[in-house]
């Protein structure tokens, strides 16, 4: 195979700086084409694209149904609920069904971690990891990257905090891999049962103190608390968790002034971040995050489809 | 208020080793010198008082202490409860959590601070929960609670059984360095018991609990302190198996301590005699080689600090057959007589006595009480270590009268009480 990317996209793991950076390169351009609605419509002809989701997730099937369409794939969306799964097909019958269709690109998003990589083991279509359990999320650590680049002009050197749920959090996972291979410092916060230490060897620096944590930082990424987190007991309640892990003004202010705030969506006022902080016009880039999901996408599926590179 | 000078009295503070006859100073409610030298003249229009070579000690420190309020006042009021700790010579206490409603929510340590300086006698250090309503089913709001001013976490005279939830709690506390404090003794082997298992409950035919208990839950939460990296404590240490456990844990470097209370050292389980309610506490009066145990633990440092547990009931609370009665005795008024008892026997020397009984558990609850700095509140203990007094259950300060040392003769009478400078006991002449 002429394409140097590999066949799936599974993870942050294993990309180079270069990888990483010419995804963002061709994201940006892309970017720039969704404005203008001057996308390559005919780039993607004739491939099938099928998002097959098993988690519920609105605005990130949205995105990579956008980002196919604007490449002119066909986009079918299986929806699981309605599904043979749903009468207690396996994964892997799903995956040879879809096989035999002969679909190109298969995105998945599934509760348990490696999902796609047994996906991928079985299939001949590309297979697009857009969230596993609490393994990777990689797209979006790369629509992270590419807001954090937009700002900074670069990646190396920033210290980035990532702020919440780390234990369970793939979106923290992915961040932590990519924001390393490029060269940035990454803190990440939160209260001890929802920071694994272990984590460090991912090379995280831990804080228990967001006040510590997010002193002088670039970017701070919040993570969303999740209610189960409660019910679970690892927090005993989301004012709790507000008071001492919330994003709001006076935390803000000990970060670097400018610092940018981010969220992956979607945002849980008042749990983990203050409104007034979250629609700050400056330094939240939380809707350009949406924004460069889409770009980053299709330079995904162009990357990782098995078409000629683009010049 | 007028300076206030101490002369001829037998200074010791256990925190700087200080040991001597002498005499000190205190002006605005705080210690200003210690062993003023002979030449320099008392402050004019100052108090003087002759402590005739009795000794005179930072007031002790009670890291232990059930008051009832709220929600049991009938028992016993931190009002109440003052006036046994001023008698006592104790000008500081940690209340324990598990009252009705039990202290989960932080308005309610607020609460008990204020309660505690309306007396004027006592610094009240609330505990926090450990679980909402002190139950074991859900994590309390540790973090808000220790902003607010809780020392430290319990669930009180419950342990906390659930051990995924323990372990949640003491990694969710170590991110706030807060100390959790388990009363130690696996709930399912204590469930019903009302003595220790044994020859003499045998014997009595009571529903007993196995010593094993203690060192069962000891065992399963010092490898949770080192999953969690969690400051922990256990209240009250009565077995010898327990403090094996602990000496154990504390020689491998892990950051344990614990507390016991004079009853585990001073009586054993003979104490409960013909089914006596009043010496049936929690954890049970144990074997005297347990006993003995405690005291030997005592001296070679592995108990950090002792408690009184006081642990108030009404008569009606313990007059029931022994099986039904409730468990727990009083504690204020005998703390330093019960520990003196040890030093008469040569188990320890007086400084390190009142070490176990002031800076030390302080220390735990990282406060900076029970010591005679120069500048720390001038809280003050002034005791005559040898004279001795009658134990009277119903004529004793404070309203529980449940004392398992009911009719005992013992060392050390308090003379004199002093909080930030300020007389708030006076031991009346007999």
């Amino acid at each position: 195979m002429d394409n140097p990317f590999g066949q799936h996209f599974l993870g942050i793991e294993g990309l180079s700086p270069h990888h990483i950076e010419s995804l963002l390169d061709r994201a940006d351009n892309y970017a720039l084409l969704n404005r203008s609605r001057k996308t390559p419509r005919t780039l993607l002809r004739e491939r099938t694209l099928i998002t097959l989701f098993f988690e519920n997730s609105t605005r990130t099937r949205t995105s990579f149904e956008l980002a196919g369409k604007r490449l002119g794939a066909d986009v079918i969306n299986m929806s699981v609920s309605t599904s043979s799964v749903s009468k207690g097909e396996t994964l892997l019958d799903t995956a040879y069904t879809l096989n035999a269709m002969r679909a190109d690109l298969l995105v998945i998003r599934h509760a348990h971690s490696g999902a796609p990589a047994l996906l991928a083991q079985k299939v001949d279509a590309s297979v697009i990891n857009a969230g596993d359990g609490m393994h990777e999320h990689p797209t979006q650590a790369l629509l992270d990257a590419l807001t954090i680049r937009r700002h900074y002009g670069k990646l190396s050197g920033l210290t980035v905090a990532i702020c919440g749920d780390i234990l369970h959090s793939r979106v923290a996972r992915s961040n932590i891999l990519l924001l390393n291979t490029m060269g940035c410092n990454v803190r990440v916060i939160g209260p001890p049962t929802l920071l694994p230490l272990t984590i460090t060897k991912m090379g995280a620096t831990p804080y228990y103190s967001m006040d510590e944590g997010i002193k002088g930082v670039d970017v701070i990424m919040m993570l969303r608390m999740q209610k189960e987190r409660m019910q679970a007991g690892l927090v005993p309640s989301s004012r709790e968790y507000f008071r001492f892990f919330g994003l709001d003004r006076r935390r803000l202010n000990l970060a670097k002034s400018g610092a940018l705030v981010m969220h992956p969506g979607p945002l849980n006022r008042g749990v983990e971040i203050d409104s007034n902080v979250a629609d700050d016009p400056v330094q939240s880039v939380i809707q350009e995050q949406v924004e460069m999901g889409v770009a980053v996408r299709m330079a995904v599926l162009e990357k990782f489809s098995q078409i000629k590179a683009q010049p | 208020m007028k300076p206030l000078l101490f002369t001829n009295v037998r200074l010791i503070d256990p925190k700087s080793g200080l040991d001597k006859l002498g005499c000190l100073l205190v002006k605005e409610g705080k210690i200003a010198a210690v062993d003023l030298p002979e030449t320099e003249k008392p402050p004019e229009e100052c108090e003087l008082i002759d402590g005739q070579g009795a000794v005179l000690c930072p007031g002790l420190v009670d890291m232990r202490v059930t008051v009832g309020e709220p929600g049991y006042e009938y028992r016993e009021t931190i009002a109440t409860a003052a006036e046994a700790s001023a008698a006592g010579g104790i000008t500081t206490m940690a209340i324990l959590p598990n009252s009705k409603p039990a202290i989960d929510n932080p308005a309610l340590v607020t609460l008990l601070k204020a309660k505690g300086e309306e007396t004027h006698s006592v610094n009240i250090l609330p505990y926090g929960a450990l679980s909402v309503g002190c139950e074991g089913k859900e994590m309390a709001e540790i973090g808000l609670l220790h902003e607010a001013g809780a020392i430290a976490f319990t669930d009180g005279n419950k342990a906390l059984e659930n051990t995924r939830l323990m372990m949640l709690i003491m990694a969710y506390a170590r991110g706030y360095n807060c100390l959790v404090v388990q009363h130690p003794e696996d709930p399912s082997l204590a469930r019903n018991g009302s003595a220790t298992r044994g020859e003499l409950a045998t014997k009595l035919g009571l529903p007993s609990i196995p010593a094993a208990a203690e060192a069962i839950m000891i065992a399963r939460d010092l490898r949770l302190a080192e999953l969690t990296g969690c400051r922990l404590h256990f209240g009250h240490i009565s077995t010898a198996e327990g403090l094996e456990l602990i000496r154990q844990a504390k020689a491998k470097g892990l950051p344990i301590s614990c507390d016991t209370a004079p009853v585990y050292f001073d009586l054993n389980e003979e104490a409960i005699g013909d089914f006596r309610t009043y010496a049936k506490l929690s954890p049970p009066l144990r074997s005297e080689e347990d006993r003995q145990a405690v005291c030997q633990a005592l001296a070679d440092g592995t108990i950090d600090a002792i408690a009184s547990d006081h642990l108030p009931r009404d008569v009606d609370d313990k007059r029931l057959p022994f099986a039904e009665a409730a468990a727990g005795g009083t504690g204020l008024v005998t703390l330093l007589s019960v520990t003196l008892l040890r030093v008469k026997e040569g188990n320890l020397s007086l400084s390190d006595a009142l070490s176990l009984l002031t800076y030390r558990p302080a220390a735990l609850l990282d406060q900076h009480f029970g010591t005679l700095n120069i500048g720390a509140d001038a809280d003050l203990c002034l005791f005559d270590p040898d004279q001795t007094w009658l134990v009277e259950a119903g004529k004793l300060p404070g309203r529980a009268q449940n004392t398992p040392f009911d009719n005992r003769e013992l060392p050390g009478i308090v003379l004199g009480t002093w909080k930030s400078g300020r007389r708030v006991y006076t031991r009346q002449s007999s």
